[in-house]
């Protein structure tokens, strides 16, 4: 293997691991609440589910592409690749947590609120405690779809490990291929593997 | 609140989807009593007690608990003060028993120390030692057994009124008839004033020390046990054929 490689193939690791780390943390911030929400306001439900699920059928590269005239958000650059990354893994966080907190037995939340729990306490003690384990897997599939989405990041000169991966396209190079696709895909085998076993420690119930 | 809470439905009528759950309602309930709300599904007596604790609020008329309307109650302080045990029992699946028993104490910031005894104590008090039981999650519990600590639950910030929702139900009979035994002897210790709902006139004359029969909404009869046996009115009568079945 040629050095540079190896040197460049730890800083666009990296650069990668940066993009994934602070869109899947955004997603969590917003997903969250916004799932919260969603189990609150019933009205809301619907435009807020079908806002995160188009996000998720727009193909990735098309939503990247769509962000680059949008002003403020868009251009090109990391910024851009990280608002296309938050919109896509919003819809698994979103949902799971809405579905995690909604598969509560009826009776539990009944009795919660019967015994004179405030809303903030039947959340905190209660519902997101109960929830936990589906909104981490949640969060699990945001990770690990993210980590190969971020990939495409390199088509709008958001860099990562895509920036191999197009130019050994451009080249026909297959090593430099590899050298994006065996990284990036070790990458996501550890963050399932980590985020699985959160997953298991959580099994209260 | 004071020791002598009374609960009282004033001209109550419930409608939801153009449906009268409860059609101009009217109980008053007296301190230290324990007053079986009986009728078959439908008849609105869940409704009625759920009004108590303000789960459900009346479309018009009142329910007065300790001289003042739900309405005006600053609804945690009523919950707080009010037991209720479900039929679900609804015991928190990732508490232990023994954080389940000692939820409401934790809730009014009691000292650790004094929730511990609180729920030491009741376990004990309602058959489940604690040395055994708390330690362990609903999950690991029979059925019996978690109506036992959802009972030891409500009781266990001392409130002055105890609502029951069809707390036996789903227990077999042979449970059934050991819990209702326990119910009678809670009360015996406790003395406190109890609202119970039922669809089991054998529950009802058990442990009510008043029945008030609800029949589409209405109150039909309002009886003692002895006095209920001798109703006329056609519902009355038809709960009480079930009992010479069997």
């Amino acid at each position: 293997m040629r050095p540079f490689l190896i040197h460049e193939l730890i800083s666009l690791s990296g650069e990668h691991l940066v993009l994934v780390s602070i869109s899947i943390g955004i997603a969590i911030l917003i997903g969250i609440p916004l799932g919260i929400l969603c189990t609150r306001r019933e009205r809301l439900r619907g435009p807020i589910l079908a806002f995160a699920s188009i996000m998720q059928t727009v193909p990735s590269l098309a939503l990247f592409g769509f962000l680059i005239p949008v002003p403020l958000i868009g251009g090109i650059g990391k910024r851009t690749a990280i608002v296309a990354l938050i919109l896509y893994a919003l819809l698994p966080i979103l949902r799971n947590t809405l579905v995690g907190i909604q598969s509560i037995d009826p009776a539990v939340r009944e009795s919660a609120v019967a015994m004179g729990m405030t809303p903030s306490q039947l959340l905190w003690q209660v519902e997101l405690p109960l929830a936990s384990r589906t909104l981490i897997a949640g969060i699990r599939v945001a990770t690990v779809t993210t980590i190969g989405t971020a990939t495409i990041a390199a088509a709008i000169g958001g860099g990562g490990l895509g920036v191999f991966i197009f130019r050994g396209i451009a080249s026909v190079d297959s090593t430099e291929i590899l050298a994006g696709a065996i990284p990036a895909a070790c990458m996501a085998l550890l963050a399932d593997g980590g985020l699985g076993w959160i997953e298991r420690k959580l099994s209260v119930v | 609140m004071g020791r002598d809470l009374i609960v009282e439905y004033r001209d109550v009528t419930y409608a939801v989807g153009g449906r009268t759950i409860l059609d101009h309602f009217a109980l008053k309930i007296e301190a230290g009593e324990t007053i079986v709300l009986l009728g078959r599904s439908g008849s609105g007596k869940t409704t009625a007690l759920k009004m108590v604790n303000g789960l459900i609020f009346p479309t018009s008329g009142q329910v007065i608990v300790d001289g003042k309307p739900t309405t005006e109650w600053d609804l945690i302080k009523l919950r707080r003060s009010i037991g209720y045990v479900i039929q679900e029992v609804g015991l928190f699946p990732h508490f232990t028993v023994k954080q389940n028993v000692g939820l409401v104490p934790k809730l009014e910031n009691w000292e650790p120390a004094k929730i511990d005894q609180r729920a030491t104590e009741l376990l004990e008090r309602v058959g489940l030692p604690a040395s055994l039981y708390a330690a362990r999650y609903p999950r690991q519990l029979s059925g019996g057994q978690r109506q036992r600590a959802g009972v030891a639950r409500a009781l266990a910030a001392d409130p002055a009124l105890l609502l029951f929702d069809e707390p036996f139900g789903a227990l077999d009979p042979v449970t059934r008839l050991e819990l209702q035994n326990q119910f009678l002897e809670l009360r015996q210790t406790f003395g406190k004033t109890s609202i119970f709902v039922t669809h089991d006139v054998r529950e009802a004359l058990r442990l009510g020390t008043r029945i008030a029969l609800l029949h589409q909404g209405k109150l039909d009869q309002l009886a003692e046990p002895a006095g209920f046996r001798q109703s006329k009115s056609p519902e009355a009568r038809a709960f009480l054929a079930w009992l010479d079945e069997t």
